[in-house]
C-alpha cells in the first residue's frame, strides 16, 4: 500500500464514524421535516401515505403571525437586554485580580451545569402566588394581594434572561480577557470620558465576543419551549410551544413539522447574517488595534 | 482622577446574587413545613421522606443513568475520533465533517427533538430508551470532539514527530503520548456528554415512549402536576450531587492544565 493510500484510509477511518452518524441521525432528519410537511397526517398520531399541501395551507392560522412576532420580540428583548448585563460583567471579570475573577467565573459556570428545569421551577416557586416575591411585594405595598407574578410574558422574559446570561458573559469574557486595557487609559489620558472610553474603545475592542454572544443567546431564544410551558399563560405562548402542543396535544405531526420548517427559518436569517459579519470581522484587525 | 467606575463590580455581584437567589431559596424551601414556601412553616425532613419512597423516582433516575452511560460511551469514542479528524487533515471532506459536527450546537433543542421524533416515526421505530439514547449520542457528539478539539489544538504536535524519529512506531506514539497528552479533553469531554445527557429534557420528551421516563421528564410532569416540596427535595440533591461533579471537575482540570509561564 502507498503511503498516500494508507493516509486516506486512516483519514477515512477516523472521519467515518461521526460523520455517517451525524449525517443519519442529524442531517437526515433535518430534511425530513421538510418532506414530512408535505405529507398528510394519519388520525391516529402518524403520518399518512400520499403526499398534500393542506399542511401548508394550516400554516394560515390567524394565531400563528401574532406567536412568530412574539417569539422575535421576546427573543430579541431577551438578547439585548442579556447582552447589556453581560458586557459591564466581562468587563469587570477581565479587569480583576486573578482570585477574584477565578471565583466569578467559577460562580458563573456552576448554573450552566446545574439542570435547565430546576432552574426554571426555582422561578415558578419564587414568582408563585403564594410565593416569597409576591409576600414581600404586598408586605411593602407594590402589589396589591391579586397582582399575578406568574403567567404572563415579562415571566416569560424574566426567566429567559436568568438562564442565558451565564451563555453570554463567558464568550464577552473570553474577548474581554485578550483586550488590552491600556488602550482604554491611553483614550482618557487624550481627553476621553469613561463612558466614551468604554463605548468607542472597549466595545469594538471585543466586537467578535459580542457577536458570538449575540449569537449563544438569541438562537436558544427562538427555540424556547420549556421557559413559557413553565412560567407563561396563554398570551405568552412561543413558536416552540405550539409545536410540541402539535406534536402531544393534536398528535399532528405533520403540522408539527410545517412549524418546525417556520421556526428553522425565523432562525437561520439572523444566522446567516451573524456567520458573515463574524467571517468579516475576525479577517479585519480591529479597531482597537489599529489605534496602536 | 482617574479612578474606575464602581458600576461594572456591583453589576457583577448583583447578578451573581440574581443567579443564586431563586436557588438558595429552593434548597431552604425543600426543608419548610410550608407546602408553598411563601413563609417558614418550621424544619421538615418529610419531603425527603416521601421522595424516597416514590417507587417511580427510582424508575426514572434508573433510566437516566442507563441512558447517561450508554451515550456517554458512545459519544467519547465517535467524538474523540471526529476531534482528530478535524485536527490532523485539511481538505473539503473536513469542512463538511466541521459544519456536521458544528451545527448541531447552535440548533435550538426543540428543532432536534421534533426532527428525530419525525425520522423515527417515518422508519416505523418504537419509541423507547432505545431512540433516547440514539438522540443523546447525536448530540453529545458534537460536546465531546469540540471538548477534545480544543486540547488537540493546544497540543505541540512536534512531540509526536520527535518520537518518530527517535524510532518509536505509530501505536506507541499514539498510545504512549498523543492518548496521555489529550486525556483531560477527553475526560472533560465525557464529563460534559454525561452532564447534559442526564439533564436534557426537551430531546428526550420527544423521542421517548412508554415506560421510558427519565428523571427530567418525571421532573416536567411533577412540575405540571405542582407536588412543589418534593420537586424542592428532589432539586436539592441533585444540585448538590452537580455541585461535588463540578468541584471534582475543577480539581481534574487544575490538575492537568499546562503551567502558564
Amino acid at each position: 500500500m502507498t503511503s498516500s493510500r494508507r493516509r486516506l484510509w486512516a483519514e477515512c477511518s477516523l472521519t467515518a464514524p461521526s460523520m455517517l452518524w451525524l449525517l443519519v441521525f442529524f442531517l437526515l432528519p433535518t430534511l425530513i421535516i421538510l418532506a414530512i410537511a408535505f405529507k398528510p397526517a394519519d388520525p391516529s398520531g402518524g403520518i399518512a401515505e400520499g403526499w398534500t399541501l393542506q399542511t401548508l395551507a394550516s400554516l394560515r392560522n390567524p394565531n400563528y403571525p401574532e406567536i412568530i412576532f412574539r417569539t422575535v420580540w421576546l427573543s430579541a428583548v431577551t438578547t439585548f437586554t442579556t447582552l447589556a448585563i453581560a458586557i459591564p460583567i466581562a468587563y469587570y471579570i477581565a479587569r480583576s485580580k486573578p482570585w477574584k475573577r477565578d471565583l466569578i467565573l467559577f460562580l458563573t459556570i456552576i448554573p450552566f451545569w446545574t439542570s435547565f428545569l430546576i432552574r426554571i421551577f426555582a422561578w415558578k416557586a419564587v414568582l408563585h402566588p403564594d410565593g416569597i416575591l409576591k409576600n414581600i411585594l404586598v408586605f411593602c405595598r407594590l402589589a396589591s394581594p391579586d397582582t399575578l407574578l406568574l403567567y404572563r410574558p415579562e415571566a416569560v422574559l424574566l426567566v429567559m434572561i436568568y438562564t442565558e446570561l451565564p451563555f453570554a458573559i463567558l464568550p464577552l469574557y473570553a474577548a474581554a480577557e485578550k483586550f488590552d486595557f491600556s488602550l482604554i487609559e491611553a483614550a482618557m489620558d487624550l481627553g476621553a470620558g469613561r463612558l466614551r472610553a468604554f463605548f468607542s474603545i472597549f466595545i469594538p475592542g471585543i466586537y467578535s465576543g459580542l457577536l458570538s454572544a449575540c449569537l449563544m443567546v438569541l438562537i436558544p431564544s427562538i427555540g424556547s419551549y420549556v421557559i413559557p410551558d413553565v412560567v407563561g399563560g396563554i398570551d405568552s405562548q412561543m413558536i416552540g410551544n405550539v409545536i410540541a402542543q402539535r406534536t402531544f396535544v393534536d398528535r399532528n405531526l405533520p403540522a408539527a413539522s410545517a412549524l418546525a420548517a417556520v421556526l428553522t427559518l425565523v432562525m437561520v436569517i439572523p444566522l446567516i447574517y451573524f456567520l458573515r459579519v463574524k467571517k468579516t470581522a475576525d479577517k479585519s484587525p480591529t479597531p482597537a488595534k489599529e489605534v496602536v | 482622577m482617574n479612578k474606575r467606575s464602581k458600576l461594572p463590580g456591583l453589576l457583577t455581584w448583583a447578578t451573581l446574587l440574581f443567579f443564586y437567589l431563586p436557588i438558595i431559596l429552593l434548597v431552604i424551601n425543600s426543608f419548610n413545613m410550608s407546602r408553598t414556601g411563601g413563609s417558614w412553616g418550621g424544619f421538615t425532613l418529610k419531603w425527603y421522606g416521601q421522595l424516597f419512597s416514590a417507587r417511580e423516582i427510582w424508575h426514572a433516575l434508573r433510566n437516566t443513568l442507563i441512558v447517561a452511560f450508554i451515550s456517554t460511551a458512545a459519544s467519547t469514542i465517535i467524538g474523540t475520533t471526529a476531534a482528530f479528524a478535524l485536527h490532523r487533515y485539511r481538505g473539503r471532506i473536513q469542512d463538511a465533517h466541521y459544519f456536521l459536527v458544528y451545527t448541531p450546537l447552535v440548533v435550538p433543542e426543540i428543532l432536534l427533538g421534533i426532527s428525530m421524533l419525525l425520522f423515527f416515526v417515518a422508519l416505523k421505530v418504537n419509541l423507547g430508551l432505545t431512540t433516547i439514547i440514539l438522540a443523546h449520542i447525536t448530540f453529545c457528539i458534537s460536546y465531546v470532539a469540540m471538548a477534545v478539539l480544543s486540547r488537540l489544538q493546544d497540543f505541540d504536535l512536534t512531540i509526536l514527530e520527535a518520537a518518530r524519529d527517535l524510532g518509536a512506531n505509530s501505536w506507541t506514539t499514539t498510545w504512549s503520548i498523543l492518548i496521555p497528552v489529550i486525556f483531560p479533553g477527553i475526560m472533560a469531554g465525557a464529563l460534559l456528554a454525561f452532564t447534559l445527557s442526564i439533564d436534557d429534557f426537551v430531546i428526550s420528551f420527544f423521542v421517548a415512549g412508554p415506560g421510558s421516563t427519565t428523571l427530567p421528564i418525571h421532573i416536567y410532569s411533577m412540575i405540571k402536576r405542582g407536588s412543589m416540596p418534593l420537586i424542592n427535595a428532589l432539586s436539592t440533591i441533585l444540585l448538590a450531587v452537580t455541585f461535588l461533579a463540578i468541584l471534582a471537575y475543577q480539581i481534574i482540570s487544575r490538575h492537568n492544565r499546562p503551567k502558564e509561564d
